[in-house]
């Protein structure tokens, strides 16, 4: 068994997690968090980490003078893939007006996750 | 001059939180007045995502978080001054107050709460040595050039201060492609959230150099080198630790000071720890009728418990305003406090016609393990918790339930201690 420790980023408590491992790499258990968002983030951390992605992207034609909007990726996708969604990202851009929960970008970087905007602008 | 039963000071979480509660408890004369040309205030930066778990119990970015609550505030139909600046308050309630399109407006208030939020510790607060070059910015201007503004400030970066705006943008400047060279702590912990540290900085490989601190600025017209030394105990600078940045931008996150121009011109009483206004539990300040909430007050890690907070501080005021006095005279009981303890907030408790438990927020003063965290009244415990780990960036709180507070009359102060839990 081996024992690895882990900060939950479920939220800002910021949980202190404890994973024991069997021998083959298989969780044994999970201990130290305070919600069941932490188990799910433990296991998740273990097997293949995930990463909510925010950012933002650039609009064209805005009223009020903006020049992008706020994004995000709509769930959480594999960690390796934040630099592919970021790159897409800037390369589209988008009309205006946009709001929250428009898909701004559909399967980013092959992960068939949505981006989608965060703010409204006209 | 137009008459308002509440005006609230400032459209960020905390005056949109108060401004709602003073409708929902029967205020129908409310106004808000905000500097800023959108309701929202810094959350309609703040990108990211982990606002909300508490109060909606989902996880939405900075703009979401605003707009639920702007729109919650549109609905209530209450009167709304953007791109208006507050100059003063009088003792009487009269606010002075300017914009483009009227020029000097007067308005006078039964209630007010003030929410004007905090701003950054800057560079000429920090006393940097070196040149003054550009390409020195605080944390959240990088963050509003980002976002807002869709301009990087620059490529190559060191961060001062491990606030959790700091540590937000390392990671947001590397996903624009910039590269962060290091994230600099004077202190010998983060200052900022530990979700932060793991996600912000070890994602992607940016090292914090804790006990550390910029010792030198290089540059003629933009920054061209930053030097970081490490410090000793008394946060001195160590000989010979220099270690040299070849860098073209120096972000600070070094702190926030709550805005109190307009409470100190009010003549409320300070509270030296947090340089927000003293407050008793109904969140008012030491001019009757003048309530504080948010970051004003003292500043918070969650918007979530700015909500609440100013949730509370909105329905003092409408009370206030409607002229519906729980006590004729307002007897406050201090609230004292051991060494471990920063502050709290309130610093007093009101005991007159409550109607539900108190919560009290502090801050530590350092890193302390396996506490227990107790509320006394002479020798009678009101709460009492165990914490396995407690530090000065995050804030903690401890309740006090209503049915013990109901026992406690004629106490002459509340204690809180904190000490080791075997």
């Amino acid at each position: 068994m081996t024992k690895k420790e882990l900060t939950c980023i479920g939220c800002p408590m910021g949980c202190e997690i404890e994973v024991m491992l069997e021998d083959d790499g298989r969780i044994a258990s999970v201990t130290g968090n305070t919600c069941r968002r932490g188990d799910v983030y433990a296991r998740k951390e273990i097997e293949a980490p995930r990463r909510i992605v925010t950012s933002t992207i650039k609009v064209t034609g805005s009223l009020e003078g903006a020049s992008c909007v706020s994004c995000k990726t709509e769930t959480d996708i594999p960690k390796e893939k934040i630099f592919d969604v970021i790159s897409e990202l800037k390369g589209t851009s988008l009309p205006c007006p946009v709001k929250i929960g428009d898909i701004v970008l559909s399967n980013a970087a092959g992960t068939g996750v949505d981006v989608i905007a965060t703010s409204n602008v006209r | 001059m137009t008459c308002y039963e509440v005006v609230v000071i400032g459209g960020g979480p905390a005056g949109l939180a108060a401004a709602i509660s003073a409708y929902e408890n029967g205020c129908r004369s409310i106004l808000l007045i905000e500097r800023d040309k959108k309701l929202g205030g810094i959350l309609n930066q703040c990108i990211h995502n982990g606002f909300g778990l508490h109060t909606f119990k989902e996880e939405l970015t900075g703009p979401e978080y605003a707009d639920r609550y702007s729109r919650r505030f549109y609905e209530t139909g209450a009167d709304l001054m953007l791109q208006t600046t507050v100059l003063d308050i009088s003792e009487d309630k009269v606010i002075r107050a300017i914009n483009e399109k009227d020029g000097l407006v007067t308005v006078k208030a039964k209630a007010i709460v003030l929410s004007m939020g905090c701003r950054e510790r800057s560079r000429g607060a920090l006393n940097i040595p070196g040149t003054r070059p550009a390409g020195v910015y605080s944390a959240g201007t990088a963050q509003k050039l980002v976002n807002i503004d869709g301009k990087m400030p620059g490529k190559k970066v060191v961060i001062l201060g491990s606030g959790d705006i700091g540590l937000i943008m390392a990671r947001r400047m590397t996903l624009e492609g910039a590269k962060v060279l290091a994230v600099v702590e004077l202190m010998p912990y983060s200052g900022g959230l530990k979700r932060n540290i793991v996600q912000c900085l070890e994602d992607f490989d940016i090292p914090l150099y804790l006990s550390h601190t910029v010792t030198k600025v290089e540059g003629e017209n933009r920054v061209e080198a930053v030097t970081v030394s490490e410090v000793d105990e008394n946060r001195k600078p160590i000989q010979g630790t220099e270690i040299r940045y070849e860098c073209d931008t120096l972000l600070l996150s070094c702190g926030l000071i709550p805005e109190n121009e307009l409470t100190q011109g009010l003549g409320a009483s300070m509270n030296k720890v947090t340089n927000g206004p003293v407050v008793d539990s109904d969140l008012e300040t030491s001019i009757p009728g003048v309530f504080a909430c948010g970051n004003v007050l003292h500043v918070h890690d969650l918007v979530d418990f700015v909500s609440e907070e100013a949730s509370d501080a909105g329905r003092n005021a409408a009370m206030y305003a409607a002229a519906e006095p729980r006590y004729k005279v307002k007897t406050k009981i201090p609230v004292k406090f051991s060494k471990e303890i920063r502050y709290t907030v309130p610093s007093s408790v009101v005991l007159a016609g409550i109607s539900e438990d108190i919560k009290l927020r502090f801050r530590v003063g350092n890193i302390y393990r396996y506490k227990k965290v107790t509320a006394l009244a002479g020798d009678r415990v009101l709460a009492k918790k165990i914490r396995k780990v407690m530090t000065p960036g995050e804030m903690e709180e401890i309740v006090l339930p209503i049915g013990k507070l109901k026992d406690i009359k004629g106490a002459l102060e509340i204690t809180i201690t904190v000490e080791d839990n075997d």
